[in-house]
């Protein structure tokens, strides 16, 4: 394949969307059943345990809301990309993406240093249904905050070359998905105690 | 391969500004003793935050209208997923059956709280 042609993937739109934003739609579609599945599990199983209150009480509200804040920022950053992207400056779009992983990178520190208390004072996966739900939730959420920072650099990289700048919006869409999962968790997880 | 810019962009670092703002009044709200107040700081900020993200940021009202049709069916996936299973975790007994192992640990934690 030439540096020029393209996947006729690629060329083509039945949808009148262009492909990769069409496809990054169908997995926050996908993602939107994983998560509100489990969400949706989460909240019946509460409702029906009020005693995990005492367990919900120590979880770290300054760490929620601190990491509620850096993925908003982020998100900010990300945004800021795809502005840039569509104004044609990649080296600009580049910079702003990887400053949105620089966010996802601190929230995961957080989450490391929260878990490590958790662990620490001797609540683990298997401590009881509130805190196998909790590492669940936040460790699916966590992993997918990973796999975004990685995609992200890869994008960012050909961004810099003002190349595939389309990813950059694509990529920024999984980025606020990934956001307003946290934006339900925090209040699930830190605040509703 | 270029981006054609389909979206117009608002002031983002205004939209940030509010969902920070809205940030701290779920946080402030979740001091509150009072439930109501707890429950709207919570998760009535939640939906608003994510309604601000989704609009702002991912532009989904300005998507071709089947893109936020494909999400909201899969919002009501999770509705069904809901009434369809919560009668019988949310409950632990009925008028013709029982729950004793879902029960046993709601009764030890009420009767914790009452000492």
């Amino acid at each position: 394949m030439s540096a020029t042609a393209k996947p006729i993937a690629n060329t083509r739109s039945a949808t009148g969307i262009p492909t990769a934003r069409l496809i990054t739609w169908w997995v926050i579609a996908s993602e939107i059943v994983i998560f509100g599945g489990l969400l949706a599990s989460y909240v019946m199983h509460r409702i029906g345990h009020p005693e995990w209150a005492e367990s919900a009480s120590h979880t770290l509200t300054w760490a929620g809301a601190f990491n509620t804040f850096v993925l908003l920022t982020s998100s900010l950053c990300a945004v800021l990309a795809h502005k840039a992207a569509d104004a044609h400056d990649g080296p600009r779009a580049a910079k702003l993406l990887r400053l949105t992983s620089l966010g996802g990178v601190i929230f995961l520190c957080v989450k490391a240093y929260e878990w490590t208390i958790d662990i620490r004072e001797g609540f683990v996966l298997s401590s009881g249904g509130f805190w196998s739900f909790y590492y669940t939730l936040a460790g699916l959420h966590g992993l997918h905050v990973l796999a975004g920072m990685i995609i992200m650099l890869i994008v960012a990289a050909d961004a810099a070359k003002n190349q595939e700048l389309q990813r950059v919006e694509c990529i920024g869409l999984y980025w606020h998905f990934v956001d307003i999962v946290w934006i339900f968790l925090f209040p699930l997880l830190y605040i509703a105690r | 391969m270029t981006t054609e810019a389909h979206v117009q962009h608002p002031n983002y670092v205004k939209v940030w500004a509010i969902l920070v703002a809205l940030l701290a009044v779920s946080v402030v709200g979740s001091m509150s003793h009072v439930r109501v107040v707890l429950l709207v700081a919570a998760f009535g900020v939640a939906v608003v935050k994510a309604y601000l993200v989704a609009k702002n940021f991912m532009h989904v009202t300005v998507e071709k209208r089947w893109v936020p049709y494909l999400l909201i069916m899969c919002l009501l996936f999770i509705a069904i997923l809901f009434a369809g299973v919560a009668p019988d975790v949310m409950k632990h007994s009925g008028v013709n059956w029982s729950n004793p192992s879902a029960n046993r640990p709601a009764e030890s934690g009420a009767a914790a709280k009452r000492e």
